[in-house]
């Protein structure tokens, strides 16, 4: 590849890496241009090397001065535990964005905003894209009101972080094993039935399946919900239509139009359809980087470098 | 060989059968011999009627008569006056309706081959490393150009050998455009053609970045503001897909030809290691038929599907160049003309598992000039596929008008800017190629860069 020799291995450095749970890491990645204008609600979108995929990632925190953007990462597949293994000191081949639309909150009038009481409900992984908003939040005087659910004690991530942004912080696990025991689903039927609270709108970001649940919650108490999709992407620009869903009696691009949408009107049982297009693949891929090098030697017999 | 008649020297392909099942080039390309003597067969006419059928006239009978005596460098150097992309334009233009429509020897048997003629010259060239004239001293100027596609690479070879510091900025992590992304490799091989025309334009000055999304990374009027450039050239395309609004749209199965592309264009799919992953259904049918359709329809076949296009009109209709047609059809795509389908069928899982169609007929010519298709009652039929490939057209991504202040677009969202220089309604700002026309052509985009180069030089100039 003779065109390739001039660029820098590394162009985007990897500045901090902290792993937060077995399965979950953040890291602070230079990329002053997306730092530059990058709002709570945004995306990006990282590349490993001249081979990968492009990843669809939520920008969890940034920071202007130094031109460093964070990011919050599950390993799922082959591409999330490849990622997982890059140190400080080394790269992403591309990190693209900001993509998407900021949050609402971050945009609409700060007046209007101040006279709400919002709700987020953070799922697993969502704790993190939660978390920039929030602190925007705090930082312009709003204090929201958080629930944090996982699966388990281990899983629950940015609890210390979270609590210096939160107005009252609400943690829960399915085991019980720390906080409160059950889904967040739970917990804000228990607020709302139980504790007197009254919320004006509540933003619900995790996986879909959740997503899915908290907006069937809300509904009951009237509580207008935002939700943030991850539906698969490729260019996220606006190019493909990978990341179309039905919202509404209409067919929104997630990476423009998104990623936040009215939970309300979101065809959830479309999109977590749409999530499992490539899944034998991606298992073979997953498959491929755990057995490694033993099934790419190309000895003939077991076809495996077919 | 035989002697410069009527019919022009055939050139060598991949055999259909052989070529179904890799990605690599279908066209071989002429040998010296061979094109010197279809070369011999232009007249070399006073006037030269070809040149007119080429958007950019291009000295077509001055690169052939060169080529004819064998000097190389002399038919490159003529050919580069007017074409900053050669090796692109020689394998995909619709010649037959360009510069080879209008050629004096088509009306008596075959037009020469300038398109083949031409890509046997920039092939050449890049072999022996003969590289495009330069004569730039650096003038101080900085302009930024939107976009890594025909029109952006033309737009800033251009404006650097005027000595202007030029920097593109592109979306994507490749430069190209449609070329990288959208066109497929046994068409227009990337590592071979496509980056040594990007480097070319590197190797005059210009600065590539990559990742840029003008308008979310940085918007024009920052790009003015803050970081010095005094003009700056659009041609970021067309590349939002549309779809037909038809239920099962959104089925597990369905995609754009944009998509469908990328992934394996871009991204590699095709490739083992890429990480990248692309639907592979044993029965793939492609919707449209333009060239985006035939291409999406071949690659679904090289990745081993049984593959229809579903088109509703009919042959004499079909918008891809005759080239494309007849390799599709050679390589054993099924083609369902006359048909336009109206529902997408779906298991309980939501996968794709056909495609309900009805039957057309030809009516009263439409806006458009060409005869309208309407339905045949009571014709519907359903179509057995496991996968549904869009390709029924694109438009430009509003994404840079709605982020520029004063920028003006038409109806179809397309940047008006005139003609002549590419200019639009906010000063010091330029546009070209898809983005203005929509959906077009490569040497039309290369043609509105160069005209933009022209109108921006002429606007610094005389700031
Ligand atoms: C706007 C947006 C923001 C995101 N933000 C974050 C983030 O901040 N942190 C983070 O860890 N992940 C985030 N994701 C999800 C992340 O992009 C995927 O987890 C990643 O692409 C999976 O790649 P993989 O190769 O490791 O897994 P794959 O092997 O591709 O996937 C394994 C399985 O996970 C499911 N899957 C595929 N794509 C996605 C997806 N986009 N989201 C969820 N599950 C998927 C599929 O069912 C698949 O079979 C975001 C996605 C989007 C679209
Ligand atoms: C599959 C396919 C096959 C085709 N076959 C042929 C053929 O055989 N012959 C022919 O003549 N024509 C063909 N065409 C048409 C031809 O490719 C286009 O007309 C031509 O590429 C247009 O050139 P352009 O420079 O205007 O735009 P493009 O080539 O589309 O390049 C635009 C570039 O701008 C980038 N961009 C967009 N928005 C932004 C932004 N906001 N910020 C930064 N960068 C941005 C895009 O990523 C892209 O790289 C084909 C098109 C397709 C899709
Ligand atoms: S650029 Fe295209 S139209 Fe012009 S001479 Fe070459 S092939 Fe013909
Ligand atoms: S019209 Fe045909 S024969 Fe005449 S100069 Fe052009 S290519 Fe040659
Ligand atoms: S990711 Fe391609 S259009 Fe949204």
């Amino acid at each position: 590849m003779p065109f390739k020799q001039e660029v820098p291995s590394v162009m985007y450095l990897i500045k901090k890496k902290k792993v937060l749970c077995p399965s979950i890491f953040l890291m602070e990645v230079e990329a002053p241009r997306v730092a530059q204008y990058c709002e709570p609600g945004q995306f990006l979108i990282v590349r490993i090397d001249e081979n990968g995929e492009r990843i669809p990632l939520t920008i969890c925190d940034y920071d202007r001065e130094a031109g460093t953007i964070t990011i919050v990462v599950q390993t799922i597949g082959a591409s999330t535990k490849r990622m997982m293994d890059l140190e400080e000191g080394q790269g992403f081949h591309d990190v693209v964005g900001p993509l998407g639309q900021p949050s609402e909150l971050v945009t609409d009038d700060i007046e209007e905003v101040k006279n709400k009481k919002i709700l987020f409900v953070a799922g697993g992984l969502g704790t993190a894209p939660v978390y920039p908003q929030v602190k925007w939040l705090h930082e312009h005087g709003i204090d929201a009101d958080v629930i944090v659910g996982a699966k388990t004690k281990d899983l629950v991530i940015l609890e210390e972080e979270m609590g210096k942004v939160a107005g009252n912080l609400y943690i829960t696990t399915d085991d019980g094993s720390y906080g409160r025991s059950g889904m967040v689903t739970k917990v804000i039927e228990d607020l709302v039935e139980n504790e007197g609270k009254k919320y004006d709108l509540c933003v619900a970001i995790g996986p879909m399946i959740m997503m899915k649940f908290c907006v069937l919650t809300t509904k009951k108490y009237d509580i207008p919900t935002i939700v943030s999709m991850n539906p698969i992407m490729v260019d996220g620009t606006g190019m493909c239509g990978a990341c179309r869903l039905t919202v509404g009696d209409e067919i929104k691009f997630a990476c423009i139009d998104g990623p936040e949408f009215d939970g309300y009107k979101v065809n959830f049982d479309e999109a977590m359809g749409r999530m499992r297009l490539y899944q034998t693949q991606e298992g073979e891929a997953l498959l491929a980087l755990q057995e490694g090098k033993t099934h790419h030697g190309g000895c003939g017999n077991c076809g495996g470098d077919k | 060989m035989a002697a410069p008649g009527f019919e022009r020297v055939p050139i060598s392909e991949q055999a259909p059968e052989v070529r179904a099942k890799n990605f690599e080039e279908v066209c071989l390309g002429y040998t010296e011999e061979e094109a010197v003597v279809e070369a011999a067969r232009c007249l070399n006419c006073k006037n030269p009627r070809c040149v007119s059928g080429c958007p950019v006239n291009i000295n077509i009978p001055g690169f052939i008569t060169a080529l004819k005596d064998k000097d190389f460098k002399r038919s490159y150097e003529i050919l580069t006056e007017s074409s900053s992309l050669p090796a692109v334009c020689g394998r995909v233009c619709p010649q037959e309706t360009q510069c080879e429509a209008q050629c004096i020897r088509g009306i008596k048997g075959d037009a020469v081959s300038i398109g083949k003629l031409e890509r046997y010259v920039a092939d050449r060239a890049r072999e022996e490393g003969t590289k495009m004239k330069v004569e730039c001293a650096p003038n101080g100027h900085k302009v930024a150009v939107i976009g890594s596609g025909p029109a952006g690479l033309t737009c800033a070879g251009d404006l650097a050998k005027l000595g202007y510091e030029v920097t593109i900025f592109e979306a994507l992590h490749e430069a190209g455009g449609v070329l990288t992304y959208g066109i497929p490799e046994f068409r227009l091989p990337k590592e071979k053609v496509v980056a040594p025309e990007v480097e070319n334009v590197k190797s005059l000055g210009v600065k590539i970045e990559t990742n840029v999304v003008i308008g979310k990374s940085v918007t024009i009027d920052e790009l003015m503001e803050n970081e010095g450039f005094e003009a700056v050239f659009i041609g970021s395309g067309a590349g939002l897909p549309m779809f037909m609004k038809i239920p099962g749209e959104n089925a597990k199965g369905v995609f754009s030809a944009n998509e469908y592309l990328t992934r394996n264009n871009l991204m590699k799919a095709f490739r083992e290691n890429s990480d990248t992953p692309i639907f592979k259904g044993a029965k793939v049918a492609v919707v449209g038929g333009g060239n985006v359709a035939m291409d999406a329809a071949r690659t679904a076949l090289r990745l081993g599907a049984d593959t229809t296009i579903v088109y509703r009109r009919s042959a004499a209709e079909l918008p891809a160049r005759a080239e494309e047609v007849e390799h599709a059809k050679e390589e054993g795509i099924k083609f369902e003309l006359l048909t336009n389908p109206v529902e997408i069928l779906t298991d309980d899982q939501n996968n794709v598992t056909g495609m309900k169609c009805v039957r057309m007929e030809l009516g009263e010519p439409d806006a458009s000039g060409r005869r309208r298709p309407v339905v045949i009652e009571g014709s519907e039929f359903e179509l057995e596929t496991n996968a549904v490939i869009m390709a029924l057209g694109t438009s430009p991504n509003p994404l840079i008008a709605s982020t520029t202040k004063g920028l003006e677009t038409n109806k179809w969202k397309c940047i008006v800017a005139d003609e002549k220089f590419g200019k639009t309604s906010k000063e010091g700002v330029f546009a070209g190629g898809d983005a203005v026309t929509g959906a077009a052509t490569v040497i039309l985009a290369m043609g509105a860069g160069k005209a933009a180069a022209k109108g921006i030089d002429e606007y610094i100039r005389n700031k």
